[in-house]
């Protein structure tokens, strides 16, 4: 086998991210003439592989067992490196998740082989890619090169590849694989996932948001925020820091831990546009950056920016807004 | 109890990063380090557990350069027990398997019952070490935490899950749990502390006498800007032009108000 895209679920869908992996794979199979084949692992996930079976792929593999209905990380590793073992695919690619994130390096230590994580693309060099991954924050980019022998584990960023862009097949094969687990490998106990607050700030559908980061620098500074909200209409959102300083309850939060939003206007103050907040606000139509530092990546992908002091700008903004 | 934290030094959030002349690593002779911030938490919950069971140590292990002492003394000065650091110099380690086998290795006589590490750093943010060293070395393992309970020889952990959601997670010790930003609010250090970290030991193991079995699986070959994908249209000028330019964009270009 060549290239194994390994899917993610909740028992009844298939995680977005999942079939931006699928593209991913059948993208970098196109590009080294590898075929691409599909896993997914669970407890009763016939149905999710009907679904998979219908995309341009060889095959798909689905590996069941009583142990594998909740997720574990030992059992889903456990399970993973079993079917690397017996397959022996060369690209092992899956979605950048936090489920992956938990699990994953475990097979990369149990099987010593590299875990390429949270790419956004890849080149490909002497027929071996290349992957293309932020750093510092994503202030940097940096190319990551193999340094040991196949298989490689890869995960891509959310939005890295187009689910739309997945190729559809005539059917492909599906093809049950035995996983020998026991209890006893599994050391971690799971409880039901459950929802802290219920979100009464509905963000999503928000047409304007002005989102706040660290830069505002303390708590009562949020009123300045506050009074801008007003007079333009916005709903306020922020980043993961003004929620961890008790500064705006979570349900504000926007990025991969938080909400995904989609407004007409996205107005940043303070927020330098770490990649875990950017993630949930790429489909915003306009975007505006205000921030005290010239390199904030927020910057690259704002349509207007400046540089300057929120403090000092917003109660301004607020009173040529209101004088009309 | 004895517990380790995985600390890393690594440019602070505010840092100007240059590249360096063969765009092979950033330009450090001009950049403020400080712990990495998800570390901090790490070492908070760990100093927090120790106090709460009034027993046993807390060990700080650090991979890094000799500007990485100051990081250990700054989590010794916080109330850490004594220090571990893996000497390395130039070029890095960025491998986290390699990186994750040199701390198994440098700490597999330590017997921990608990690692506490950040859930990724804020230079290569790969996130795999705390998992990858966990399983090295036997233990079980959870991501991603922003609450612990400790009772006798297990822990359940709250985890942060996608979008909101949480979950809880019970295991039996040894475990190795990658800490989430915000589950505590880390002390500042006294000045007594900072005193009597002085005092405290730190270990010095040279990476190559422990690198000689583990090979480095990937490596950084090039680093560069990131490439802009919008033209952005930068605003200039005195706060009343800013202010100005900025209602005529809401009102003329994005018309929403």
């Amino acid at each position: 086998m060549e290239i194994l895209v390994v899917l993610e679920h909740n028992n009844q869908t298939i995680h977005r991210m999942s079939w931006e992996a699928v593209a991913a794979g059948q993208s970098l199979g196109k590009d080294l003439n590898l075929s691409t084949t599909i896993l997914i692992m669970g407890s009763d996930v016939s149905t999710l592989a009907k679904e998979a079976a219908t995309k341009d792929i060889t095959e798909v593999l689905v590996a069941e067992h009583p142990l594998l209905e909740t997720y574990t990380a030992d059992g889903y590793a456990r399970t993973l490196t079993q079917v690397i073992e017996s397959e022996q695919p060369a690209y092992v690619i899956m979605g950048h998740t936090y489920m992956v994130r938990d699990f994953l390096p475990k097979v990369c230590a149990i099987l010593k082989q590299p875990l390429f994580g949270d790419n956004i693309s890849y080149r490909i060099e002497n027929s071996t890619p290349i992957f293309i991954k932020q750093i510092f924050q994503g202030k940097l980019m940096a190319e990551v090169s193999p340094q040991g022998n196949q298989p490689y584990l890869v995960t891509f960023q959310s939005a890295a590849f187009q689910s739309e862009s997945v190729h559809r097949g005539a059917g492909a094969t599906i093809r049950n694989l035995s996983i020998t687990l026991s209890d006893e490998i599994i050391k971690t106990r799971s409880e039901d996932p459950f929802q802290e607050t219920t979100i009464d700030v509905d963000l999503s559908s928000a047409d304007i948001i002005i989102s706040v980061g660290r830069g505002i620098g303390k708590k009562e500074n949020i009123n300045l925020v506050k009074e801008l909200a007003e007079v333009m209409g916005a709903q306020i959102a922020c980043s993961r820091p003004v929620v961890d300083a008790g500064w705006l309850p979570p349900y504000h939060q926007v990025g991969s831990s938080g909400q995904t939003v989609s407004p007409k206007l996205y107005f940043a103050l303070g927020i330098s546009g770490a990649i875990q907040h950017l993630v949930g606000m790429k489909g915003a139509n306009n975007v505006i950056v205000i921030n005290k530092d010239p390199n904030a990546p927020f910057f690259e992908i704002a349509d207007y920016g400046t540089v300057g002091n929120i403090l000092e700008i917003v109660p301004k903004l607020t009173e040529a807004i209101k004088g009309g | 109890m004895k517990i380790c934290v995985l600390v890393k030094q690594v440019p602070s959030s505010d840092a100007l990063i240059k590249l360096n002349s063969d765009s092979t690593w950033i330009k450090e002779d001009t950049v403020v380090f400080a712990i990495n911030e998800s570390d901090s938490f790490a070492l908070e919950e760990a100093l927090q557990i120790k106090e709460q069971t009034g027993e046993g140590e807390v060990v700080v292990v650090s991979l890094g350069p000799d500007r990485a002492q100051r990081a250990i003394r700054e989590a010794l000065a916080k109330g850490a027990d004594r220090g571990i650091r893996i000497k390395e110099s130039f070029p890095y380690s960025s491998d986290p398997f390699e990186i994750a086998s040199l701390f198994a290795a440098a700490i597999k006589d330590d017997n921990f019952d608990l690692i506490l590490s950040g859930l990724q750093s804020d230079d290569l943010g790969s996130g795999q070490t705390g998992v990858i060293l966990g399983e090295l070395l036997g233990m079980s393992t959870a991501t991603l935490v922003i609450e612990t309970e400790l009772s006798g020889e297990s822990i359940r952990v709250k985890r942060e899950l996608e979008s909101g959601w949480f979950q809880w997670v019970a295991m039996t010790l040894p475990a190795s749990i990658t800490i989430q930003s915000g589950i505590n609010s880390p002390r500042y250090a006294s000045l007594r502390g900072i005193m009597s970290a002085k005092k405290k030991e730190i270990r010095l193991i040279e990476k190559n006498d422990l690198s000689g079995s583990i090979p480095s699986l990937q490596s950084i070959e090039h680093v560069y800007l990131p490439q802009k994908t919008k033209r952005t249209e930068m605003i200039t000028g005195s706060i009343d032009q800013v202010v100005d330019k900025l209602s005529e964009i809401l009102k003329r270009n994005i018309k929403i108000l």
